[in-house]
């Protein structure tokens, strides 16, 4: 699979689409562009010393794969040099950090308003930046002190919802176990609401931060853990949901094609995972979604971020939200929003990030609305920060039109 | 008519004439070399660009295997800028005798070529795109050389002697003065003729060599043209030379070369050594041959195919038929033995990676017939930009151009060449021909095959040199018939797609055809 990507190189007329599209290379001139960095400078790379520096201002959007009508697959070039650049230079230990949600999560739940009081504090900040490279006004997110995980455990009995036959796994990630419950809340009740039963195993990070920041084998440990605990629901036949786009794609095609993983675990989990709004557009073209929906009367922009772009589903999340009475859904031309994972926290990439996102902030700002929505969680929070209105996952609304309703 | 004095003559601009000229300055005379077309463009500039460790020969012709083995060592020496460190490895696949690895090994050391078994894993980890298939992997110095830099770098370093090379001046008649050769008649581009006064003369035209021989009225041997067509692949499929081990044959060797692969090559004798036709049977072995070593090769992109002609040497008595038996040992023909004639030798067979000793050796010979014997020092002096002796690497355009990424316009883009590096390349080439700016710079040769640099070339050499826009547009038309007919032969796949979309923007937008020049 490394070879195919590789060989992709070869697809490439030059036609420059790639760069067109583009949103790191039209914000800064740090970035020479995908065709550049990606097929041409590919070329000339080989187990020598890695030579091209301006590799590292890709964010890792992957829209350039997206839009390449040969087939090139730019992105995951890009990825896979980077990681042997990485390899070779060693990784700073703010990108080591900050690649590791799960465990500075687990050490700041217990503290989690001290941890989120010290992280509000621009002092601090100023001096974490300092030490760390992440830059101070980066967006980061507040813990909370019951993680999802422990919310479900909690659960009583008589609150979960037991089905005969259709039962569905949550795979909800680290951002909705340490930073959103509540969305995960909405999810399994939305679930629940469409007559699953739903599993929610114990589950770890899915190493997408490692993989970005070019920490291959730290990645593959974390992906092979979470397809291994995964694998038996998917043999079983159970469709994986996910409300977090970029992990999902992580498992569906990512961890196989960016870092090699062929393992049988890997690839059944592939099979059985969906984006969440996925999986009901599928009820919803069955004619099996409840669409007893309550009015929520709102303006909300939807920007659909890279990652969700990137599984090829359509916009399944707008299929949704129109059935919703009084909900005016505004979706976004902007392509991304600059934050691309972990790129926008660093201190060198900030304002790039921030620059990337402008059209969108700016679009967002323009329509007044008092909320918007985005499926991806490092998304909603670059969002938020840059433009100071809340974004919500689609299935919040969902939640809020379902609640309304009863 | 125009007349030049030089000491030494020397006819033939590939390795073996740059040599020649290179070594005759580093002696102490003055050389004047002409060449009919530009430096390295026949069989020099027609190879895959192997330097040999002499493992190709260590079985059947264990003398060449040592010559190339010694001249390794040297040309790692002198020329490293040109040389790219790639090592070789002969593996046996399946489809070989696996006896003859065992031979290769005994070859290898009589002939004193460093041979190191490695297990086949580490092989396919160092090569993931290597057969599986292989059963045995040695590995052997062998190298990849770039032919232009090498001979350009022989001509920079004997005008630093007070040597001259002059392109495009083509040999039309040898002046003899009874029984001594005292020159050459030759017609450069205009169609002007020159006569070349010269107090000995050095015929190292290779392929060639029978016909300027015959000029100055010496014969009885032939050169056999072996012609043998390469292809390169769009990208390197492996950086190590791969090679198969068995007794030397078609499509036996894998050659990363800058950043593409060659694969190559063919034997097939030709009448003519200008005759470089390309079979389509001939690329389908190829590719097959290419599918043997990396499995999925013709999924590969072929970038271009081409042909080039060994020039093998065959005395009128020798019975041999097939030119693969003939020696490739190079040949020095003193025709004052021969046909009693003075002031000139021939110089002919042999193999790019000897090319230096073929020098040596024909100097000498001079040196011995105008009694006036002097000292060799080709061996021991670097060539212009190789004295740190670091080798060429693969990613040192890249490592450039990061450098200049912000202040300088890229109009090659896969070949990584600015603006800045392209115009010197103009200014200092002095030439309108695009083609040779190729040669000089690589422009072009990447997997566009011009589709995007040549027609801002066009303009740029329109604007420095002051050519008219007739002459511009002449100098792209020729560049892009000149890049067809590497092309036509492998329209398949990745590269008919960028054929295509090259043809829409010079025959659809820029109405290439149409143009008046």
């Amino acid at each position: 699979m490394t070879i195919d990507i590789r060989a992709s190189l070869d697809h490439c007329v030059k036609c420059t689409i790639c760069e067109t599209h583009c949103p790191v290379s039209a914000a800064t001139p740090l970035f020479p562009g995908p065709k550049y960095v990606g097929p041409q400078a590919e070329r000339f790379r080989s187990e020598e010393a890695s030579v091209d520096d301006s590799l590292d201002y890709c964010s890792g959007c992957g829209i350039c794969s997206q839009v390449c009508p040969q087939g090139v697959k730019i992105a995951e070039i890009n990825s896979r040099a980077r990681a042997r650049m990485k390899a070779q230079r060693g990784v700073p230990l703010r990108d080591r950090v900050i690649a590791r949600p799960s465990v500075s999560a687990r050490l700041a739940t217990p503290v989690a308003p001290l941890a989120n009081a010290a992280l509000a504090n621009p002092v601090l900040r100023c001096l974490v930046e300092a030490v760390m490279g992440v830059h101070r006004k980066a967006p980061l997110p507040r813990f909370t002190s019951r993680p999802f995980q422990t919310r479900q455990r909690q659960r009583s009995a008589a609150d979960s919802f037991r089905a005969k036959s259709a039962k569905v796994v949550y795979f909800h990630g680290c951002g909705v176990n340490f930073f959103e419950p509540r969305l995960g809340e909405m999810a399994v009740a939305v679930l629940e609401r469409n007559g699953f039963e739903v599993i929610v195993p114990p589950q770890d990070c899915c190493g997408l931060p490692l993989q970005s920041n070019g920490l291959f084998s730290e990645a593959r440990t974390y992906v092979r853990r979470l397809a291994s605990n995964l694998a038996p629901y998917a043999r079983a036949g159970l469709p994986i949901v996910s409300t977090s786009t970029s992990c999902s794609l992580m498992l569906k095609r990512e961890a196989h094609e960016i870092l090699g993983e062929d393992s049988e675990e890997l690839a059944v989990v592939s099979e059985q995972m969906f984006d969440i709004c996925e999986l009901l557009a599928d009820l919803l073209g069955r004619g099996e979604l409840d669409r007893r929906f309550g009015e929520v009367s709102l303006t909300v922009p939807y920007h659909a971020p890279c990652q969700q772009r990137g599984h090829g589903i359509g916009s399944p999340a707008l299929d949704l939200l129109e059935l919703i009475p009084g909900l005016e859904v505004v979706e976004q031309e902007a392509q991304c929003c600059g934050i691309a994972g972990t790129y926008g926290l660093k201190k060198e990439k900030y304002d790039i990030a921030m620059a990337v996102g402008r059209p969108l902030f700016e679009s967002i700002s323009e329509l007044g609305a008092s909320i918007a929505a985005c499926d991806s969680e490092t998304c909603r929070w670059q969002i938020a920060h840059a433009t100071g209105v809340p974004v919500v996952h689609p299935i919040e609304l969902l939640h809020r039109a379902y609640v309304g309703e009863q | 008519m125009k007349t030049i004095e030089a000491e030494v003559l020397v006819i033939g601009g590939g390795a073996t004439g740059a040599g020649v000229l290179r070594d005759v300055c580093m002696r102490g005379y003055g050389g004047l070399l002409v060449e009919r077309s530009d430096l390295a463009t026949g069989t020099s500039g027609r190879f895959h660009g192997l330097l040999h460790s002499g493992g190709r020969y260590a079985v059947k012709d264990p003398s060449s295997a040592k010559e190339c083995m010694d001249e390794n060592r040297v040309l790692r020496r002198i020329a490293a800028d040109c040389i790219e460190d790639t090592s070789g490895y002969f593996v046996t696949t399946e489809k070989d005798d696996p006896s003859y690895s065992d031979l290769f090994v005994d070859g290898c050391r009589r002939a004193g070529i460093p041979v190191e078994e490695i297990s086949v894993s580490a092989a396919l980890n160092a090569e993931p795109r290597l057969s599986p298939r292989i059963s045995r992997v040695l590995q052997v110095p062998d190298a990849a050389i770039d032919a232009w830099k090498t001979v350009w770098g022989c001509v920079r370093s004997a005008s630093d002697h007070g040597g001259r090379a002059l392109p495009y001046h083509k040999v039309t008649g040898i002046l003899r003065e009874g029984d001594i050769v005292v020159g050459a008649v030759v017609e450069d581009r205009a169609g002007d003729e020159v006569r070349i006064r010269a107090g000995f003369t050095i015929n190292a035209s290779g392929a060639w060599a029978a016909q300027i021989a015959a000029l100055a009225g010496c014969g009885g041997f032939t050169i056999l043209p072996g012609r043998g067509i390469m292809i390169a692949m769009g990208h390197r499929l492996v950086d190590t030379v791969i090679n198969r081990c068995q007794m030397p044959t078609d499509g036996d060797i894998l050659v990363p070369i800058r950043t593409v692969s060659v694969i190559g090559t063919t034997d097939e004798e030709a009448s003519d050594p200008d005759d470089l036709r390309i079979l389509q049977d001939e690329v389908d072995r190829m590719l097959a041959d290419g599918e043997t070593l990396v499995p999925g090769f013709r999924q590969v992109r072929a970038l271009r195919v081409w042909a080039g002609v060994r020039p093998l040497f065959k005395d009128e008595k020798a019975e041999s038929s097939s030119t693969r038996e003939v020696s490739r040992s190079h040949r020095l023909l003193d025709h004052h033995d021969r046909d009693g004639v003075e002031g000139f030798i021939t110089i002919t067979g042999g193999k790019f990676t000897t090319f230096r000793r073929m020098a040596q050796d024909s100097v000498d010979i001079m040196g011995a017939q105008l009694k006036d014997e002097r000292a060799c020092h080709t061996h021991e002096e670097a060539l212009p930009d190789s004295e740190e002796r670091t080798y060429y690497k693969l990613g040192s355009r890249l490592a450039a151009r990061e450098e200049r990424l912000h202040d300088e316009q890229i109009i090659c883009e896969c070949e990584l060449i600015g603006r800045r590096a392209l115009e010197n390349a103009m200014q200092r080439r002095g030439s309108s021909d695009l083609d040779d700016i190729r040669r000089t710079l690589r422009l072009g040769m990447g997997p566009c095959q011009g589709g995007f640099c040549i027609y801002r070339s066009a303009g740029i050499l329109h604007s420095l040199q002051r050519i008219d826009a007739a002459s511009a547009t002449a100098s792209l038309r020729d560049f892009l018939q000149e890049r067809w007919k590497g092309l036509h032969p492998i329209l398949y796949g990745d590269g008919l797609r960028q054929a295509r979309l090259d043809d829409w923007i010079f025959q659809g937008l820029l109405n290439v055809e149409q143009l008046q020049s």
